[in-house]
């Protein structure tokens, strides 16, 4: 199975273990790892499941759809290039190893 | 009631989900349809049911399988003409619903909905300061029905005369979803004459210059979508935006008020607040069921089912399915119930959620700080409807903080 990292602002890092065809926002969810609030469940709806892909695995991510885009321009932490919604970051094999970053804050 | 078929291991279920009692009290007979398996026949109609929440996420969120143009009601737009021009959002696939949807998301997006903040929190101190004095009173109709039909028309740009009409056109089109019973067709008597008004209200030239009405005109300014599309969608917002935040509202003041404990808790940790509306929704979903209709044959669970087949999701059953949640018939406002499918889920879903919640917290945090306890005097009334669940009447006294 993929793992992925999540690691959040004070540097701490939280790596778990992920079916393929689960999203990032999901995975988070369900090891409780906080730092994402997720309060729409996935439907792109409230830009708060924020991260910032590492700069190592951007190239490894699907790219942004128009909707997240939008979504993405309403997070209340800084838009950055590796911004992404980790709802619309469905996992793959190929995505084994993934680090993410999370915002100061999702609301 | 249940039985397994002799020709397959498909669960047979005979009850009618539309009867009257069930949509009054619709828990047991889900818990029979959970029970029965993850895909169910319902005799009745000759469709298929899921009440399970794994089933029913999956559903929703595979438009490709599992379309909403040939409408999300029980009736199929392919063999029967729809009783009004279909949504250009909810009773369509992409690519076409891509385009309405992502302009519906410019509009209600979390930026525009942080905006409205301020004008909700005076109309709610308004609303409950009123409400307060008198001690007793009902909180459907004083509360969760006087507040979203003041501020929800208002941040859409409507004006302020004949607003009934928004909750009798809201009433008639999720009757709309269901069967011919009873229900389907009082609405459909009242139609013409509902449907004449909001057509009216979706015009240009009626709404406001600043509103959610008017910022979706400016698509059609630019390009994007017809005159005429726009008009559909002012009308999508007054259909999806109004009944169902009352009815939300309601469900939560409800289940306040019948679990003294929780507005403890809820008391003494106010940051709560936006978590009691999430797991109200799943606790008492406003929206009951939406259908699909599968474009191909598709094999669930085991189950063969065919192209063009109507597929019935119990959103309701799903959000209390024990696989899922921990003691799921408990009202439990701490429990984090964010996932739920009462918004939908996946591309369809509700795309004014945010707008939705904002109400709902803005009008609970005007109460917590204004009243110590907050208790059932009689019975509610249940208010009954083929698709949405709410209370017509939820008598209660509040002593102020």
């Amino acid at each position: 199975m993929p793992s992925i990292t999540y690691v959040h602002p004070n540097g701490e890092r939280q790596t778990v273990e992920v079916k393929s065809g689960t999203s990032v926002m999901q995975a988070a969810m369900a090891e409780g790892i906080s730092g994402i609030v997720a309060e729409c469940g996935g439907s792109a709806m409230c830009a708060t499941c924020h991260v910032y892909v590492d700069p190592e695995f951007v190239e490894h991510v699907p790219d942004v759809q128009e909707i997240e885009d939008e979504m993405l321009e309403c997070a209340a932490s800084e838009r950055r290039e590796s911004s992404r919604l980790s709802c619309q970051l469905v996992v793959s094999d190929e995505m084994d190893g993934l680090v993410v970053h999370l915002p100061e804050t999702q609301v | 009631m249940v039985e397994a078929k002799t020709d397959s291991k498909v669960p047979v279920v005979d009850k009618d989900p539309f009867d009257l009692g069930i949509l009054a009290d619709p828990f047991d007979f889900h818990e029979e349809l959970r029970e029965a398996g993850p895909v169910v026949w319902l005799e009745q109609y000759r469709l298929w049911g899921l009440g399970r929440y794994e089933n029913v996420h999956a559903t929703l969120n595979d438009w490709e399988t599992f379309c909403s143009s040939a409408g999300v009601g029980i009736s199929n737009f392919r063999k029967e003409k729809p009783w009004r021009e279909p949504s250009i959002l909810l009773e369509k696939d992409p690519p076409e619903h891509t385009r309405a949807r992502s302009i519906m998301t410019k509009v209600l997006s979390p930026v525009a909905v942080r905006k409205l903040r301020s004008d909700f929190e005076t109309a709610a101190e308004k609303i409950v300061d009123e409400v307060i004095q008198r001690g007793e009173f009902d909180a459907a109709t004083d509360l969760a029905e006087a507040f979203p039909t003041k501020v929800f028309p208002d941040a859409v740009g409507l004006t302020a005369h004949e607003r009934e009409y928004l909750l009798r056109y809201g009433n008639i089109a999720f009757n709309a979803f269901g069967p011919r019973n009873s229900l389907f067709e009082a609405s459909m008597a009242e139609a013409p004459e509902v449907s004449e008004w909001i057509i009216d209200k979706c015009r240009r030239e009626a709404l406001s210059e600043h509103g959610f009405g008017a910022q979706i005109f400016a698509h059609a300014d630019q390009g994007e979508i017809t005159e005429h599309e726009a008009g559909m969608l002012v009308r999508s917002l007054l259909t999806a935006g109004l009944d169902t935040t009352v009815n939300g509202i309601g469900c939560a003041l409800r289940s306040l008020a019948a679990n003294p404990e929780q507005w403890q808790i809820l008391r003494n940790n106010p940051s709560l607040v936006r978590n009691v509306f999430d797991e109200t929704l799943r606790y008492d979903s406003p929206v009951q069921t939406f259908f699909r209709t599968t474009t191909r044959e598709v094999e669930v669970e085991g189950v063969k089912l065919g192209e063009g087949e109507k597929v019935l999701m119990f959103l309701s059953a799903a959000n209390r399915d024990p696989r899922r949640w921990e003691n799921p018939h408990d009202f439990d406002i701490q429990r984090k119930a964010t996932g739920h499918v009462a918004f939908g889920s996946g591309i369809h879903g509700c795309v004014g959620q945010m707008v939705a919640r904002l109400e709902a917290e803005v009008l609970l945090s005007a109460l917590l700080k204004r009243v110590k306890t907050l208790e059932l005097t009689s019975e509610p009334t249940v208010k009954l409807n083929n698709t949405t669940r709410g209370w017509a009447h939820i008598p209660v006294s509040v002593t102020a903080a």
